[in-house]
Parts: C-alpha cells; sequence; structure tokens
C-alpha cells in the first residue's frame, strides 16, 4: 500500500474539527490560523494528487482498500479517477478560500470552522468513495453540516427557513438513492458494495430501467435538477458567504458526480434508457434557470440561479452519453466551481459593506475596490462562456456533444448564452459602475488582503484553464474513457 | 434438580446471580451509610454494574449453540448474552444519571428496584419457557412501575407511575391469557416443545394466531409500539428522567429480546402472518411517532414519541426475518440504547441546573455550554440517522435487511419517515444553537458522575458509527442464536 | 535570432499581453511612465510586422511561418498560427494603429492604467483572429477582442448624452452604445458558435486547411437533412455573424453609436481594424467553407453591400454631428469592400474576381488608415472646441492652418481623390465587379457621388465659410504629438496613392492563389 495521501485529505478536515473544539472559543486568531493551515495543507495535497495523477494510465489511482465490515462486502475503499481528481482540486481551494473569506466572521467562529469541515470531511470523502457504502456514508456527512452553517451564520431574514427546506431536500434525495443502492448491492449477489466490482455485476435491463431513476434523482436533486432545484436558490442566499461557496461551489457537484458515478457508471442501461428525457429537464434547467436569474433584484438571487442553469449545463453533458459531452461536464463542475465560489465571494464582500443586495440600490462599487470588480468580471466572463477563459473550454465540448445527439437541443441552449450575457453585463453595469448612491459615499472600504489574495488564487485558475486547456482536459479525458468504456459494453 | 446443579449451569445465570448479590449490597449499606454517603450507593451501583460486567463477559459467555439450562427455563445463548450485557450496562448509565437528583440519588431503594429490574430483563432475555417468561416480565415491570412515581411529591411523576401500572397490568393480564391459552392447547409451557407441536401441524393455525395476538399485545406495550404506546409520552414525560432513560432502552430492548425470541422460536409457522402484523405496526409506529413528535414543546415527551418511531423503525428488522434482520435489530438496539441513554442524560443534567423540560428552554445552549450542547448534537444527529454516528449505519441495515426481504416498500416508508425525524431532531438542534437567551452567561455544569456517563456514551456512539464491525459481529453472533 | 524569426507569430501575438502584463505591477498615478511604456511595448510588434513583412516570400503558395501546438486536443483544436498575404496586411495594419491610437490616447487623464491594459488586450485578441489557423482559435480571439472594446466605450466614451431606454429609463448614451455593441455582436456571433460547434463535430477537426478539404468533401445528408439545406444555414449563421462586424446593411444599426460614443482611439481602433475582422471572416471563412453557397447568394450580398454604400452616404451627409458622420462613413466605405468579395464570389476564378478581391482587401487597409485618420482628427477638434456640432464650426482654417490643412489631405484620401489611396481600391472593386455585378456598381457610384458630398460637408463646415467669432483666440493649433500621431497615416495615404505596388504585390498573388 501506499502513502495513504487520499485518507489524509479526507480526514484532514475533520481532524482539525476536533482539534479547533480543544482551543478555547475567545482565541478567535488561534481558531482562523489553525484553520488556514488545515485548509491550506488540504489544498496542497489535493493539487498534488491532481497534478501527479497520471492522465496517460487513467484508471483509479492512489487507491487504498481496508476492510472495515467484509461479512457484508463493505470496505473502506478510496481512489481517484480522472473525472474526481479535478473536483477534488476544486474542494481543496474552495476550502481555502472560503476560510480567507471567513476571516471576520466573529460569532463563534470555531463552531463554525468546525462545522464547514465536517461538511469537507463528507465532500472529499465521496469525491474518492470506490465503495458504494462509503459513498452514502460520507454523503450523508455534507449534508447535515448545511443545516446548522445556514441557520446559525446565515441572513437573518431567511436562514431558519432555507436551511430547514435545503436540509429536508437533500435528505430525502440521499436516502430514496440509498434504498437504490441497497438494492443493487442484493441484487448483485456479488455481497459486496465495492463500485468496481459492482460496474461488472451486470444487472438485468428492467432492474436498471426501474431503479435508475431513483439513484439518478436521489442524487441530483443535489446537483439541482429541475424540478428538484428549489430548495437552491434560497439555501444560496441564506447561507453566509463561506458556505454559499461551498454550496454552489463543490456541494452541488456532488450530485452531479455522485449521479454519475452511482447512476450511470452502475447502471449503463438505465441511463440509456431514461436519459432522454432527463436531458429535456435539464435543458429547463438552462434556459429557465437562466431566464429566472436575469429577472432578479436581489445580487445574490440572481447568482443562485445561474447556478441551476450551470449545473444544467452539466446535466446536459452527462445526458448526451458522448465523449464531448462527458469532457465538457467534467470540466464545467470544476469551471463553475471556481467561477460560482468567486462570485458569491465579491457578493459577500459587497454586502458586508453595502448591507443590502437590492441591485437597484448598489452602485459605483468599483472604485471602492478595484480587484472585487476586475474578479468580478473575470468570473462574469467565465458565466458568459467567454473564449479565453474556463467557462468556454468547458461549454464548448458540451454543445459539440448535443450537436452529436439531438441538434436542436444545442441551438435552444444557446439561448441561454445570450440570457446570460446580457444578466451579468447589467449586473456589473449597475453594481460596479454607474454612480454610488449617496449613503454609501465614504463609507464602503476595500477588501482585505486576504480576500484578495483569494480572489486573485480563483482568477489565476480560471484563466490558466481558460487560455491552456490541456492543463485539465487529458485527465478528466481519461476519466471520461473509463466511464464510456462502462456505457460501450452495452 | 438441586443435586445436578453444574458450573454451567450456574455461569449461564451468572449476571443474574451477581446482580442479585449487589443488590443485597446496596441495601445494606443503605442501611449502614447515613444521609451523607448515601451518594457513594449510586457510585456503588454503578462500579457493580460494570464489574459484574467485566465478570460476565470474562467468565458467562456462552457457546455457538443455544443450551437449554435449568429445566429448559433458561437459554443460555448469544442472543441473551449480548442483551443482559446491554441491560447492564444501560442500568450502570442510569445509575450514574440518578446519582446526582434530589430525591432519587440518595435512596437506596432506587437502585434496589433498578436492580431488581434489571434482573428481570436478563432473565426476560434468556427465558426458555412461558412461564419464565411471563415472571420475568412482571420482574422487569413492576420495579419500573414504582421507579416511574418515585416522586411522591410530583402528580406528573404519581400520574406516571399510575398510569403505568394500569396499563402495564391491562397489556400483562391479556398477554398471560395468550400464554395460558397456549398452554391450554399445547400442553406445555416450554417453547422448544411449543415450537414442535407447532409446527406438526397439531394445533389449528387460527388457534396460534389467536393467541399470537394476544402475546404481541403483551410486547407491543413492552416495545411502545403503536396502538400499545398510549402511556409512553405521559409516563416518560412524569417519570423521573433517568427513569425515563431507563425505560425508554433497557426495557424496550428487553421486549424486542422477547419479540424476537418468542415469534421466531415459537411461532415460525405463522411467519407471514406475523411479518405483515409487524409490518403494519412497524409503519405505523414510524408514522404516528413521527408525526406526532413534530408537535411537542417538552423535550421528554418529543423523545417519548421517537422513541415509538425507534421502535417502528427496529421492527421493520424484526418484520424482515432473516438472519441479516435480526442482526439489524440486534445492532440497531445498541446504538439506540446508547444514543437514547444519551440524550435523557443530558436532559437530566439540563434540567438538573434550569429546572425545566421545556424545548424553548434551551435556547443559547451553545453559548451556555458548548460541550454539552455539541453532545446533544451528536446525540440528536444519531437519532435522526447522521453519520458518521452509529444511528446511520443502524438504519442502513434495517433498510438492508428488508430490501433483501423484498420489503422494499417498508424501507421507503421507513427512509421518508426518518426524514420527518430529521425535521424535528433539527429543530430542537435550531433552538440549541441559534436562539438567544438572557441566561447565556450561567453555564450548565456537569458533575463527575454525568461527564463520566456521558463521555462513554456519546464515544459509543461515534465509535459504532465508525468502526461498527466488531459491534455487528457481536449482533451477528446474537442473531445466529434464533437462525 | 533564430528564436525570433521561429516563433515570429507568436512573439507579435503576445507581446502586448506581456506589455499589459507589466503594466499591471506599474504604480496607477505614474501616468506619463504609462503611457510611455504603452507606447514603445506597442511598437515592438510593429518592428516585428515588418520583419515579417520583409521576409514574407510573396511568391510562395500557401501560409508561410506556421507554427503549430497542442492547444485543446481532446476536441481536435490546435493552436496553429500562420500568414498569408491577406492576413500580413492585416497584420501590419492593426500593429501600425495600435501605436498610434495609444499616442492618441494620451490626451486620456482618467484611470490610464486599466485604459492601456485594455487596449494591449484588444490588440492581442484582434492579432489573434488575423493569425490563427484553427476555427476553434478564430473564434476565441473573436470573442476576446468584444470585452476590451466594451470597456472601452463603457468607461472612457463621452461623458455628454444620454439615451431613453424602455420604461422610460435614461441612462448615458456610452453605456448605451457599449452595451448595444456588445449584445449585436455576441447575438451574432451566436449563429457562428453554433455553427462552428456543428463543424467541429461533423469534420472531426477545427484545423483551417484540414477543414476547408473535408467540409466541401461532404455530401449526402447530415442530421436528416440534405447536407445542401445545413451548409446553406451553416453559411448564413457565418455571414450574419461576420456581417453584423462588417457592418452590412442593414446590421449595421450598433455602429454609429459605437464609434460616436467611443473614446478617440477607441473609434480609431474600432474603424481602423475591428471592422475588418469581419471583413478578414468572410474572405477567410467563408469563401472558402462555402464556395457554392456564397456563389448562390452572392447577388444579395452585392445588393446589400450596395444598399451600405448609398445608405451610408445618404446618412453620413444628413449629419450634424462630425463623428457620427465620419461613423456612418465607414458603413458607406466598407460596403466597397462586401462589393468587392461578392462579386469575387460570384465569378470565382476570372482575373476580374482577383481585381475585385485586391481592391476589397487594399480597401482594407486603406479604410483603416484613413478611418483612424478621420476619427483623430474629430478628436483633434473636440478637444480644444468640447463640440461635435459641425454648426458650431465655421471657417476655422485661418485660426488652424495646420490642422486644416491634414484635415484636407485626410478628407481626400477618404473621398477617393487620385493620387491618394482611397482611389486605388475603389477603383480596384469597382473596376472588378463592373463586369459581374454590372448594375450593382453602377448603383454604387450614386453612392460615391455622395460620398465627395458628404466630405466636403464635413471640411466646409469645418474650416471653410466665415469664421465663426466664437473661436478667435480659443482655439489652438494642432500640437507636435497630434502631428506625429498623423504622420505615418499621411505618408502612408500619399505613398499608397502614388506607388501602390508594394502592397497591392503582395495582396495580388496572395488573392490570385485564393482560388
Amino acid at each position: 500500500m501506499q502513502f495513504p495521501i487520499l485518507s489524509i485529505i479526507v480526514f484532514t478536515p475533520i481532524t482539525a474539527a476536533v482539534l479547533l473544539q480543544l482551543i478555547p472559543s475567545e482565541r478567535m486568531t488561534e481558531i482562523r490560523v489553525t484553520a488556514l493551515a488545515a485548509a491550506f495543507f488540504a489544498m496542497f495535497l489535493s493539487a498534488w494528487v491532481y497534478f501527479s495523477y497520471d492522465a496517460g494510465a487513467g484508471g483509479y489511482q492512489f487507491v487504498e482498500k481496508y476492510d472495515w465490515l467484509p461479512v457484508l462486502g463493505i470496505s473502506y475503499h478510496v481512489g481517484v479517477d480522472g473525472i474526481s481528481a479535478p473536483l477534488v482540486l476544486l474542494t481543496g481551494v474552495v476550502m481555502f478560500t472560503g476560510v480567507l473569506i471567513s476571516w471576520g466572521i466573529d460569532d463563534r467562529p470555531r463552531e463554525f470552522f468546525t462545522f464547514l469541515f465536517i461538511l469537507a470531511t463528507g465532500v472529499f470523502g465521496v469525491f474518492v468513495a470506490l465503495d458504494l457504502f462509503g459513498l452514502f456514508f460520507f454523503y450523508e456527512i455534507a449534508v447535515f453540516p448545511m443545516y446548522l452553517l445556514i441557520a446559525i451564520w446565515g441572513w437573518k431574514v431567511t436562514r431558519e427557513y432555507a436551511a430547514m427546506k435545503l436540509t429536508l431536500y437533500l435528505f430525502i434525495g440521499s436516502v430514496i438513492a440509498l434504498v437504490g443502492g441497497l438494492a443493487m448491492y442484493f441484487a448483485s449477489g456479488l455481497n459486496t458494495f465495492d463500485m468496481l466490482a459492482l460496474e461488472n455485476a451486470n444487472f438485468s435491463r428492467e432492474f436498471q430501467i426501474f431503479w435508475f431513476p431513483f439513484v439518478f434523482f436521489g442524487f441530483a436533486v443535489l446537483g439541482g435538477i429541475f424540478p428538484f432545484h428549489n430548495w437552491s436558490p434560497d439555501g444560496h442566499v441564506a447561507a453566509p458567504t463561506a458556505v454559499s461557496m461551498f454550496h454552489a461551489g463543490v456541494l452541488m457537484k456532488l450530485g452531479a458526480f455522485a449521479a454519475l458515478r452511482v447512476g450511470i457508471m452502475l447502471l449503463p442501461e438505465g441511463a440509456q434508457f431514461h436519459l432522454p428525457w432527463i436531458i429535456l429537464l435539464a435543458l429547463v434547467n438552462v434556459v429557465y434557470g437562466a431566464y429566472i436569474a436575469m429577472v432578479q433584484t436581489d445580487f445574490k438571487y440572481v447568482i443562485g440561479f445561474s447556478s441551476v442553469s450551470h449545473m444544467g449545463l452539466v446535466m446536459i453533458g452527462f445526458a448526451t452519453l458522448t465523449r464531448e459531452g462527458f469532457i465538457g461536464a467534467g470540466v464545467q463542475m470544476f469551471s463553475h466551481g471556481i467561477m460560482t465560489a468567486l462570485f458569491f465571494a465579491v457578493v459577500g464582500m459587497v454586502y458586508d459593506r453595502a448591507h443590502t443586495r437590492e441591485i437597484p440600490e448598489l452602485g459605483g462599487f468599483a472604485r471602492a475596490m478595484p480587484l472585487v470588480a476586475v474578479a468580478f468580471i473575470i468570473g462574469g466572463l467565465v458565466s458568459m462562456g467567454m473564449p479565453g477563459f474556463s467557462g468556454f473550454i468547458a461549454e464548448f465540448p458540451i454543445f459539440m456533444g448535443l450537436w452529436n445527439y439531438r441538434p436542436w437541443i444545442a441551438i435552444v441552449a444557446a439561448i441561454s448564452i445570450v440570457i446570460t450575457a446580457s444578466y451579468i453585463i447589467r449586473i456589473i453595469g449597475s453594481v460596479f459602475f454607474g454612480d454610488m448612491p449617496e449613503q454609501f459615499v465614504g463609507h464602503i472600504g476595500d477588501v482585505t488582503a486576504l480576500d484578495k489574495v483569494a480572489l486573485v488564487v480563483l482568477c489565476v485558475i480560471m484563466v490558466s484553464v481558460g487560455v491552456y486547456p490541456s492543463v485539465m482536459v487529458p485527465i478528466v479525458e481519461s476519466g471520461v474513457n473509463g466511464v464510456l468504456a462502462l456505457l460501450g459494453g452495452v | 434438580m438441586i443435586g445436578n446443579v453444574t458450573t454451567e449451569m450456574i455461569l449461564a445465570i451468572l449476571p443474574e446471580i451477581s446482580l442479585l448479590i449487589l443488590a443485597g449490597i446496596v441495601l445494606l449499606m443503605d442501611v449502614l451509610w447515613d444521609e451523607e454517603r448515601r451518594r457513594g450507593l449510586g457510585w456503588l451501583t454503578a462500579a457493580g454494574l460494570g464489574a459484574i460486567l467485566v465478570i460476565s463477559l470474562a467468565a458467562a459467555q456462552p457457546g455457538a449453540e443455544s443450551v437449554r439450562m435449568w429445566g429448559g427455563m433458561i437459554r443460555h445463548d448469544w442472543l441473551s448474552f449480548v442483551f443482559k450485557m446491554l441491560f447492564i450496562f444501560g442500568a450502570g448509565v442510569t445509575a450514574l444519571f440518578a446519582m446526582e437528583m434530589r430525591e432519587l440519588g440518595r435512596r437506596g431503594e432506587f437502585y434496589l428496584l433498578l436492580l431488581v429490574s434489571t434482573i428481570g430483563m436478563s432473565l426476560m432475555a434468556s427465558a426458555g419457557d412461558l412461564i419464565m417468561l411471563y415472571l420475568s416480565i412482571e420482574t422487569t415491570s413492576i420495579p419500573l412501575y414504582i421507579l416511574a412515581g418515585f416522586f411522591k411529591r410530583d402528580n406528573k411523576s404519581t400520574e406516571a407511575g399510575f398510569k403505568y401500572l394500569l396499563f402495564g397490568a391491562l397489556t400483562s393480564t391479556v398477554m398471560l391469557y395468550g400464554f395460558s391459552l397456549l398452554y391450554g392447547f399445547a400442553g406445555t409451557t416450554d417453547f422448544t416443545q411449543l415450537t414442535q407441536i407447532v409446527l406438526d401441524g397439531e394445533l389449528p393455525l387460527s388457534l396460534v394466531l389467536g393467541a399470537l395476538l394476544l402475546v404481541l399485545v403483551g410486547f407491543g406495550f413492552k416495545v411502545s409500539v403503536v396502538p400499545f404506546h398510549f402511556w409512553a409520552p405521559d409516563v416518560y414525560e412524569g417519570a423521573p428522567t433517568p427513569v425515563a432513560g431507563f425505560l425508554s432502552t433497557a426495557s424496550k430492548a428487553a421486549g424486542f429480546a422477547v419479540l424476537m425470541r418468542v415469534l421466531i422460536e415459537a411461532f415460525p409457522v405463522a411467519v407471514p402472518y406475523w411479518t405483515a402484523i409487524l409490518a403494519a405496526l412497524s409503519t405505523a409506529s414510524m408514522t404516528l411517532g413521527n408525526a406526532l413528535a413534530l408537535a411537542q414543546h417538552n423535550i421528554k415527551r418529543l423523545l417519548a414519541y421517537s422513541s415509538i418511531a425507534h421502535a417502528g423503525y427496529a421492527l421493520i428488522g424484526v418484520a424482515a426475518v432473516s438472519a441479516l434482520g435480526i442482526t439489524s435489530v440486534v445492532f440497531y438496539l445498541l446504538v439506540y440504547v446508547i444514543t437514547n441513554l444519551a440524550a435523557f442524560g443530558i436532559v437530566s443534567a439540563f434540567s438538573r441546573v434550569s429546572g425545566s423540560d421545556e424545548i424553548a428552554d434551551y435556547a443559547g445552549l451553545s453559548r451556555r455550554s458548548p460541550g454539552l450542547a455539541l453532545m446533544m448534537l451528536i446525540a440528536f444527529l444519531s437519532l435522526a440517522g447522521m453519520p458518521p454516528l452509529g444511528g446511520f449505519v443502524a438504519k442502513v441495515f434495517v433498510f438492508a435487511a428488508a430490501v433483501q426481504q423484498e420489503l422494499v416498500w417498508l424501507a421507503m416508508v421507513g427512509v421518508l419517515n426518518s426524514i420527518v425525524g430529521l425535521y424535528y431532531y433539527l429543530i430542537v438542534l435550531k433552538v440549541v444553537y441559534l436562539y438567544r437567551s438572557e441566561d447565556e452567561d450561567k453555564p450548565v455544569p456537569l458533575t463527575r458522575p454525568y461527564a463520566l456517563a456521558l463521555v462513554i456514551l456519546i464515544a459509543g456512539v461515534i465509535l459504532i458509527g465508525t468502526i461498527f464491525a466488531p459491534w455487528f459481529s457481536w449482533s451477528e453472533v446474537a442473531s445466529a442464536a434464533l437462525f | 535570432m533564430n528564436f525570433i524569426a521561429n516563433n515570429l507569430l507568436t512573439l507579435i501575438l503576445f507581446i502586448p499581453t506581456l506589455v499589459a502584463g507589466v503594466l499591471v505591477f506599474l504604480p496607477s498615478q505614474e501616468k506619463k511612465l504609462i503611457r510611455w511604456v504603452a507606447f514603445l511595448g506597442s511598437l515592438i510588434p510593429l518592428a516585428l510586422a515588418i520583419f515579417l513583412w520583409i521576409n514574407f516570400n510573396r511568391g510562395q503558395a500557401g501560409f508561410q511561418f506556421e507554427e503549430h501546438f497542442v492547444w485543446y486536443a481532446a476536441i481536435n483544436s490546435t493552436y496553429h498560427l500562420g500568414v498569408d498575404g491577406l492576413s500580413l496586411t492585416m497584420v501590419l495594419l492593426t500593429t501600425l494603429l495600435t501605436p498610434v491610437s495609444i499616442l492618441a490616447s494620451y490626451s486620456i487623464e482618467d484611470r490610464v492604467k486599466p485604459y492601456m491594459i485594455l487596449f494591449l488586450l484588444l490588440e492581442t485578441g484582434m492579432l489573434g483572429v488575423f493569425l490563427s489557423l484553427d476555427l476553434l482559435l478564430f473564434f476565441v480571439f473573436w470573442e476576446i477582442g468584444l470585452v476590451p472594446m466594451y470597456f472601452l466605450i463603457n468607461q472612457w466614451g463621452s461623458e455628454k448624452g444620454e439615451r431613453e431606454i424602455w420604461g422610460g429609463r435614461k441612462i448615458q448614451a456610452r453605456t448605451y452604445a457599449s452595451f448595444k455593441f456588445m449584445i449585436y455582436t455576441m447575438g451574432g456571433s451566436l449563429g457562428l458558435l453554433l455553427a462552428t460547434q456543428m463543424l467541429g463535430v461533423v469534420a472531426g477537426t477545427f484545423d483551417m486547411p484540414l477543414l476547408f478539404e473535408r467540409w466541401t468533401a461532404l455530401s449526402g445528408a447530415l442530421f436528416g437533412l440534405p447536407i445542401g439545406t445545413v451548409k446553406a444555414i451553416a453559411f448564413w449563421a457565418f455571414v450574419v455573424a461576420f456581417a453584423i462586424k462588417v457592418p452590412v446593411w442593414p446590421f449595421h444599426t450598433w455602429l454609429p453609436d459605437a464609434h460616436t460614443e467611443a473614446p478617440t482611439a477607441g473609434s480609431m481602433i474600432l474603424a481602423g481594424v475591428l471592422l475588418k475582422l469581419g471583413a478578414y471572416g468572410f474572405l477567410r471563412l467563408v469563401l472558402p467553407l462555402y464556395p457554392e453557397e456564397a456563389r448562390f447568394y452572392a447577388g444579395a450580398l452585392a445588393f446589400l453591400a450596395t444598399m451600405a454604400i448609398i445608405f451610408g452616404a445618404f446618412a453620413s451627409y444628413g449629419q450634424d454631428d462630425f463623428k457620427r458622420l465620419v461613423a456612418y462613413s465607414s458603413v458607406n466605405h466598407m460596403g466597397f469592400v462586401v462589393l468587392g468579395i461578392a462579386a469575387a464570389a460570384f465569378a470565382a476564378g476570372t482575373e476580374d474576381a482577383v481585381i475585385a478581391l485586391n481592391g476589397a482587401v487594399l480597401q482594407m487597409f486603406n479604410h483603416g488608415i484613413s478611418a483612424a485618420g478621420m476619427f483623430f482628427l474629430v478628436g483633434v477638434i473636440y478637444e480644444r472646441t468640447h463640440t461635435r456640432d459641425l454648426n458650431d464650426f465655421g471657417g476655422l482654417f485661418p485660426l488652424i492652418p495646420v490642422y486644416g490643412g491634414i484635415l484636407m489631405f485626410t478628407a481626400m484620401a477618404s473621398l477617393g481623390l487620385p493620387g491618394l489611396n482611397g482611389f486605388i481600391s475603389e477603383f480596384l472593386v469597382v473596376r472588378g465587379a463592373w463586369p459581374i455585378f454590372t448594375v450593382y456598381t453602377a448603383l454604387s457610384m450614386l453612392g460615391l457621388l455622395f460620398t465627395g458630398a458628404y466630405i466636403l460637408k464635413g471640411i466646409k463646415k469645418t474650416l471653410h465659410g466665415p469664421l465663426n467669432e466664437a473661436w478667435m483666440g480659443r482655439i489652438s493649433e494642432i500640437n507636435l504629438r497630434e502631428i506625429i500621431v498623423m504622420a505615418p497615416l499621411l505618408v502612408l495615404m500619399l505613398w499608397i496613392g502614388v506607388w501602390p505596388a508594394w502592397i497591392l504585390d503582395v495582396i495580388n498573388r496572395a488573392m490570385a492563389m485564393f482560388f
């Protein structure tokens, strides 16, 4: 067994959470520094794993396997492939920047970081899990801290409602998927939860067709698929900044990823049967989500709905079941994750100073916080799919996949590009340019150095992938080859 | 048979004998020690129970096969052994919790009754014939009636004890009638012989079913499933909190032990019938328990309804009559006992300081005592079924057992109900963590007994949730006794 | 030396970005330092472009100085650069106009650093379009160029002026203009995007030389439709996108606002180079990919081009705002480019087609020079008088004779006076198109007539006639920096007008090999 780097990545956050509990709650600085150190460590290791991943060899790497409950075939089995490696990196980056952005929290920061880290462990765990039980185990760990984080530190107006709605929605989805998982376990007759073994289980066609919707939708709820997306905008808006970053940036990818891993990869025939109509739901996500985003007046709701729209693209990419579609979806998960983390960070910075998020009431913030404005513009360009940035690298192949599948869907989905462009430009103009309203003049300070570091990190990543896609695409491609092999056997 | 008492037989009832001896010591010390030192009774009981646990594990472990002893009255097998250890553990923890309560902890009678009830439970778990079964049930219940009403001057407590007594008397009468029918038709009270007779087809099925239904009334009461649950909320609310904790955990577990043993050993022929009945009872319990819990604003009542719901979840495993099913039930009860004891322990610790059991009064607990709040978080999330806590694994196994037996709909019901459960557990946690109160600067100190017990319990919850293989194999061995 | 020669195109393409990167680290208050670093930095690509021009082998067919690197291998797109005669001309134009525009921007005082950074990034975007030999890369640079332009108009455009939008809300004219520019162009590129995706999927590559072969070789049915239908749809998708950019009438309505509200240097680059991107797209992509469709629809295109020439001239004549007048003149002049392209499409391979193409490409270059010059001069007078209304001027020649002379010279070039560059290109277009589209060419003469009208109107109102007393003593002469800005443009206007061979030769050989 090699150096257990993945386990270290998975358990660093929760270990840090335990350590944080030992620090007295008045010692705010020590708490924050410890949290940052842990986050940096996790990010560093996840970058290590990412850049050490051998795209040529493909398959699952950094594999670790330990017995957990052998009599039921449950093992602690982890590994990354080309699709999960970028997502592990994404989690590390968002965790790190999230801690930086949360530096200013002064109401029980110890508990805040504790719960955030429990969440992070859950997320890491799902991305690397190769055992179905383990996947569910970590998946649920990633759900419940959301309730506490939003209800306690969120936006006072809607936090309790949004937190409960989000938690229940996600929990419903995951337990329904769990039943599906159990069904797979028993139907395979292999007495194992090991996903690699289940990939070759040869479930009957009827079984797959029956269970695929349960499993897929159970997880895709977290991905925000229409019509089960309703938890997402309220959840995004009510959550504190770092939690929104995590939520939109990483958690929604968790849902899509699990839908891929458990739904599409383990039940390929069921996928082929159902995805044609699922793609229509995802199309609704894309276009309708963009349209709804356009008519919002609350800055954060715009971003929230735009996440619904962009995640729709991920699911469209999956649903085409083509090579290009999967590649695009894989890159989009990463690109959108970084982009939306940046968006929410910026929204948080604006709100902390202006104490309002209503777009008509804002204006002229570029003079007060120029770097933030530039960062937001870059994020906006990624969101629009502007070439030169990671969003384009992600969206283009998805559309290519659509052309291979149903051209008319590509044309309809392209409408969202124009809608997105228009609302992004509108927001940039309304919030950052123009005249600053009277009550803000002289009261809006620039953001802290830590905030700037976070923004720069996120921007650099988006531009790098956009300008030089080879830094990400080959790895994703190798993962996609693995997925296609499972589908090809059908 | 007195002359043929072997060491084996002694060892088979070693726990019970030791408990009896401990009871005697407690009684003695109660007389000898004055008011001041009577607190020590609690430590004595707890330490004694701990010692019994160790001794039993060391010396009295059963073999792989279920052995009939003492003329068939006692079964010595892993099923009974695991449960016995559970009861003893639960009693020890209860003793620790009760130590600090004014009218409870310094009364030797309390500990005595506790121990006697534990003896009864141990015998219940290992009962091999109808008479022993009935005797042990009564031995368990009667002390519990008294313990529930222990606060003589508190109206609620008295009401609780009385209600419990009436309900218990009624249901055990019905159950006894069922037993007598069985004896009347079969001519024997021994389970094994009973099984044989039923299997041979000498008894008409309708009679068997009739008797079964009557018996289920008694068991249903003990386990507090719908529709035999009406006593639970009032009794839990009125009884002293450590007693409520003991009731909701050890007593319920004992009920499950006999339920499983009787149904599977004595009524295998009626499996499809009682499977359906249990599935119905389970559904009703889960649904009603969770639904009613939503409306509660007293935390003990909430926990009472949640216990009813949990009984429902555990019944799923029983309804899935299989090795995995029984294993999952034993595992579930293991987790449930620890978790629920922790929950009641926390409630007890809090009410000591605040004097209230209203959920609204828990506001600001996370600032008053972050450690206690965290333990409450862990306990409640385990009840909700969240990883990495024991409750998650327990639920997964129970649902897995259902799916394996093609009872997918039951698993779905369970799954949807756990969502409802999550809702009200989160509401409580929301009050603890989010809401503010003026008492925020008054900490909630934990005395040593509480701290010790809670730490053990919470650690157990986390441990069982993560490293569950050893506990699972225990449960497996226990279920092997029935299959 | 070898390194430079081997990577010449990449250097030309990315040195502006590099300079922009250097600017990021300079302190924002050091305006002079920033301006000079930007200006001198922008001279480097010019020097390299001249080097490229000299070392370009005009006799050789195909693309030279090719560079081919991995970029987005998963979808068969590579970093493929190369020049032929057509793109070389455009590269020269771009690298020439950028330093000129930067020098013209020295009067900008507000947020100099971001301004210069955006300008340099814009240069990379434009160069990328001209140098790219991979369709996806082409699209990337096409879109990238939009962003800096948007901000240049939006943030540094004319401060005066308001437009009313739906709901009775009033926004600044520059906000309106920039938004319209961005959305209009992006809307146009949407079709281009979809068609590009489709091409990539169907042909399995984005590399232009390969693409040209494979796409034209396709036959049968595609997506359940006959290949002809699919190609026609894709053709129009491309055409609309480029037509918006050129702009071809009736897709031109973004242009007057954008040109008028943009800052002076922004208008120079917009008119000078950005419009040529559209025409370049026609030549580089539309004609090779869709020869039959182009031939089939060439008449329609020629019609639109003629309308552009005529209506552009009419509209120009009717303006009171000097800048708007020049803006519409771009529509008018670019119409000739499109007419030439349409003619060439219709009669591909004939000598007339080659002549028409020569004219079109040269017109692209010439108009770039003269439009940039005209916009600059309008900017010069605006800075002094703070008005662009022609009626406010009057007889300024005696007050600012040097300016007047330069203005007349440039205006004559714009008008197409023989001896200056405009004449050569317009003549070639007319000569080439006459045998092919006689009627349209004849009609466009009408436009040419009014071209003269509006140019003379502009000069008359500004320089001639009775002196407007209000300006006496209040208007300063054109200064040295401004003259230096105009100098290379004036030289080129004369040089090409008198001896065009040096550039026509390059263009001609490229166009002759085009088919």
